[in-house]
C-alpha cells in the first residue's frame, strides 16, 4: 500500500503524456495531408529567424506592452517548468523536494526563489491579458470571428496559468519543512500564515497543491491540442519552415511553368502522345480549394496560429469594414483540416468526401477578393504566418479552375492578353509618351 | 516644368548601334499609359537625360509584367508574359534594370529569376539616391524649402522589398521637413489597389482603403504626400480630391519633386 501514490502517479503520468503523444501524432499526419514543399534551403537563415522571432520574440516586442507582458509569461512558464522535472522525480520514486538533497541549500533556495518571483510575475502579466481581453476590450479580440470556442480558449489559458502559478505558491507556503529551512520562500513566507499552523492540515493543504499542480500542467499539456495555445510548440517550426525570400516573392507554380513552355517550343507537337514507356501525369489541380491543395507549411500555419489577430488589425480591407480578416483565414484552414482529420479517423484512415471544402464552405469568395496582397499581416505575424499565400491559392483556384474571376478582374487579364496592358490600349502605343 | 525635348532611345536603336546602354528603364503600363503616370515616367527621363545616364528602354517591345495577373491568381497569363518578356530581355542582354514602378520592380526582381530572367533590379528611387552617392546628380536648391512632405510606403517597394530608407533619403535631400504618418515604413497602410484591386470596385465595406489612408497622410498637416509608386498616385490623388483637399495638398512622385529642383 506504501507505493500506490507513486503507482498512481506513474498511471497519470504515463495517461497524460500517452494521449498527448498520440494528439501529435494525429497532428503530423493531418499536416502531411498538404502538399510536400521544399524547404531545405538557406538552413543557417532558418534557424537565424527560429531563434530571433519564435525563441527570442522579436517580432511580439513591436507592440511593447503585449510583447514585454508576453516575454514575463514566456520566460517565467519555460523557467518554472524546471520545478516540474523535480515534481516528476519526487512522484516517481516517493521522494519529497529531492533538489534539496542533491543541491546546496542557498542553490535550491535560489532556484525556488526565482520561481516564486516568476510565478508572481506571470500571475499578474495573466491577469493584465486577461483585463485586456474581457474590461479594456481590445478591438482585435473582439472581432467576429472570435466568438463561441477561440473567445473562450483565450480565457480558459489565462484562468489555467492563474491557478497552476496560485497552486505553485501555494504548495511551496504549506510546505512545513520548506518553510522551516527559510530559504528560497521569498514570496511563500507571506502566503504562509494564512493557512494556520495545524501540521495535519498543511500538510494535507500541500499534498493537494502538489497533485494539482501536476494534474493541472498534464490537463494543460493536452489541452494544447484543441487550443490556440499549440502556438507555444509549434511557433519553433513554423518560424523555421517560414519563407526566407523577399515578402513580394510569390512562387511561380511549376505545373504552369511546364505548360508555357510547351506553347512557347515551336518544336513542341502539342497532340504528341507521350513517349514510350513514359506514362500520363493526372493534370495538376491548380491553386487550392481544400486543405489538400496547400502545402505542408501553409497548414503547419494554420495550426500555429494563436488567433492573436495582428494580422487582422493591419489589414487594409479588414480596417475599411470589408469580410476578409487574416486570422479567419488560418481559423477556417484549421478547422477545416480537423475536420478532415476526424473524417479520416472515423472512416478507418481513408478521406470520404463530405461534400464540403475550405472554399466556399468556409472561407467565401468576397473575402478572398478584398485582398490588396499588401503583407501586412505577413509582416504583423509574431510567429511567421502567412495568411497571404492561401489566399493567393484560392485565387489561383478560383481563376485558372473555375474562371470565377470578377469580371472588372476579367477585362483586365483580356486587356494584358490581347495588348500586353491592363488597359485597352495598343502596344504600339506604348512609347507615346515621349513626344506627349 | 519648361518643355524640353526628351532623349529617349529604344534597345532596338542602340543595337543597331552596336550600343549598350548602362541600364534598361522599364517603363511599365502605368508609366506608359496613364496620364498621371506618364508625368512621372517623364520626370525621372529627364533626371536621366540631365545627369547623362545612358539608358534605353524597350519601347514597343516592352510588355505587362503580369503582375496583376498574378495577384488576380491567372499564373498562366503571368508566366505568358513573363516568358515573352523574359526572351526580349536575355536577346538584349540586359544586365541591370530600373523602374518607376514597385509591381514591376518586385516582380522583375523576385519572380523573374526562376524563369530564366536574371537582373539587377533597382528602384528608380534607389537609382536616384546611388546618383547623389556618387555624386553624378547634385540637388541645390530650394523650391521645397520649408515644406512639410509625408512619404507613403508602396508595399511592394517598402514591406515586400525593405526599401524603406531610399526615398527618405531624396526627401531629406530636398531641405524639406519630412513628417512621418502614425503607420509608417513596415507598418504602412496599403493605399488600396494592391492585388489587382486597382482594376476592380472594391467589396462592400465602411469605406475605401485610399480614404483611410489618406486620413493618415492628412492628419501629419503635410503640404505634399509624396509616394514612389503609380498605382498609390492615383490612390491618393483620388483620397485626396474625395477628403476636398486638393487645392492645399499635393499628391507628387519623389522623381518629379527631384526633376522640378532641376528645373526641368
Amino acid at each position: 500500500m506504501e507505493y500506490l501514490p507513486n503507482i498512481g502517479f506513474v498511471i497519470i503520468l504515463i495517461l497524460g503524456i500517452g494521449y498527448f503523444a498520440k494528439n501529435v501524432k494525429k497532428l503530423i499526419r493531418n499536416i502531411k495531408l498538404g502538399q510536400d514543399v521544399d524547404v531545405s534551403d538557406n538552413k543557417s537563415q532558418r534557424w537565424k529567424n527560429m531563434v530571433m522571432v519564435a525563441l527570442g520574440q522579436s517580432k511580439m516586442v513591436r507592440r511593447p506592452i503585449a510583447g514585454i507582458l508576453h516575454i514575463v509569461v514566456y520566460i517565467g512558464f519555460i523557467i518554472i517548468n524546471i520545478e516540474v522535472l523535480e515534481i516528476i522525480i519526487d512522484g516517481i520514486f516517493g521522494t519529497h523536494r529531492i533538489g534539496l538533497s542533491v543541491l546546496p541549500t542557498s542553490v535550491y533556495g535560489f532556484l525556488i526563489g526565482a520561481f516564486e518571483i516568476l510565478a508572481v510575475l506571470v500571475f499578474v502579466s495573466v491577469t493584465l491579458f486577461w483585463i485586456r481581453r474581457n474590461i479594456i476590450r481590445l478591438q482585435r479580440f473582439w472581432k467576429s470571428e472570435m466568438t463561441s470556442w477561440p473567445k473562450n480558449d483565450g480565457n480558459n489559458i489565462l484562468y489555467f496559468e492563474m491557478v497552476l502559478m496560485t497552486l505553485f505558491l501555494v504548495m511551496n507556503a504549506t510546505d512545513i519543512h520548506f518553510q522551516s529551512i527559510n530559504s528560497g520562500n521569498l514570496i511563500s513566507q507571506f502566503i504562509s500564515p494564512w493557512f494556520g499552523d495545524s501540521e495535519s492540515l498543511l500538510h494535507s493543504i500541500e499534498r493537494g497543491a502538489w497533485w494539482l499542480h501536476i494534474i493541472g500542467i498534464l490537463i494543460f499539456l493536452n489541452y494544447l491540442y484543441f487550443s490556440k495555445h499549440l502556438h507555444i510548440l509549434l511557433a519553433f517550426p513554423n518560424t523555421y519552415y517560414a519563407s526566407v525570400k523577399p515578402k513580394g516573392t510569390l512562387n511561380n507554380l511549376e505545373a504552369v511553368t511546364k505548360e508555357v513552355m510547351l506553347m512557347m517550343d515551336p518544336n513542341a507537337d502539342p497532340f504528341a502522345a507521350p513517349a514510350e514507356g513514359e506514362t500520363e501525369e493526372e493534370p495538376a489541380k491548380f491553386g487550392a480549394s481544400d486543405v489538400h491543395d496547400l502545402n505542408r507549411v501553409q497548414l503547419l500555419n494554420a495550426y500555429t496560429c494563436t488567433e492573436c489577430g495582428r494580422c487582422t488589425s493591419a489589414c487594409p480591407a479588414n480596417l475599411t469594414g470589408k469580410k476578409l480578416s487574416p486570422r479567419k483565414i488560418m481559423m477556417d484552414t484549421r478547422d477545416r483540416l480537423e475536420e478532415v482529420g476526424k473524417n479520416i479517423d472515423a472512416n478507418n484512415g481513408e478521406f470520404k468526401d463530405d461534400g464540403k471544402q475550405l472554399l466556399n464552405d468556409y472561407i467565401t469568395p468576397e473575402e478572398i477578393w478584398a485582398c490588396t496582397t499588401c503583407n501586412a499581416c505577413v509582416e504583423e505575424c509574431p510567429v511567421s504566418i502567412n495568411p497571404l499565400s492561401i489566399i493567393v491559392e484560392m485565387r489561383r483556384y478560383l481563376v485558372m479552375e473555375q474562371s470565377a474571376a470578377p469580371t472588372e478582374l476579367n477585362n483586365m487579364m483580356t486587356n494584358i492578353e490581347n495588348n500586353g496592358a491592363p488597359w485597352p490600349y495598343s502596344q504600339m502605343d506604348r512609347l507615346n509618351w515621349k513626344n506627349e | 516644368m519648361s518643355e524640353t525635348t526628351l532623349t529617349v532611345p529604344t534597345m532596338a536603336e542602340l543595337m543597331v548601334q552596336g550600343k549598350q546602354p548602362e541600364v534598361l528603364f522599364w517603363v511599365g503600363s502605368a508609366g506608359s499609359y496613364d496620364d498621371r503616370a506618364k508625368k512621372i515616367t517623364k520626370a525621372f527621363v529627364k533626371i536621366l537625360n540631365k545627369v547623362g545616364v545612358s539608358f534605353a528602354v524597350l519601347g514597343t517591345e516592352e510588355s505587362c509584367t503580369g503582375d496583376a495577373a498574378k495577384r488576380a491568381g491567372n499564373e498562366f497569363l503571368f508566366q505568358m508574359q513573363a516568358v515573352t518578356n523574359i526572351e526580349i530581355l536575355n536577346a538584349y542582354e540586359i544586365k541591370k534594370i530600373v523602374t518607376a514602378c514597385p509591381h514591376s520592380f518586385n516582380t522583375l526582381k523576385n519572380e523573374y529569376p526562376s524563369l530564366g530572367g536574371v537582373y539587377e533590379v533597382y528602384h528608380h528611387t534607389e537609382f536616384l539616391h546611388q546618383l547623389i552617392k556618387d555624386g553624378r546628380l547634385k540637388i541645390a536648391s530650394n523650391t521645397y524649402k520649408g515644406k512639410r512632405i509625408t512619404f507613403h510606403d508602396p508595399c511592394y517597394l517598402g514591406r515586400a522589398n525593405e526599401v524603406y530608407e531610399a526615398p527618405r533619403h531624396l526627401l531629406k535631400e530636398l531641405n524639406v521637413e519630412l513628417v512621418e504618418m502614425k503607420r509608417n515604413k513596415r507598418s504602412a497602410l496599403c493605399c488600396g489597389a494592391g492585388g489587382a484591386q486597382m482594376f476592380k470596385e472594391p467589396e462592400k465595406g465602411d469605406m475605401d482603403v485610399n480614404v483611410l489612408r489618406t486620413e493618415d497622410a492628412l492628419k501629419t498637416k503635410a503640404n505634399i504626400i509624396a509616394t514612389g509608386c503609380p498605382y498609390c498616385n492615383t490612390m491618393m490623388t483620388d483620397g485626396v480630391k474625395f477628403k476636398e483637399k486638393e487645392d492645399e495638398v499635393a499628391v507628387m512622385d519623389v522623381a518629379e519633386l527631384i526633376a522640378n529642383t532641376q528645373e526641368l
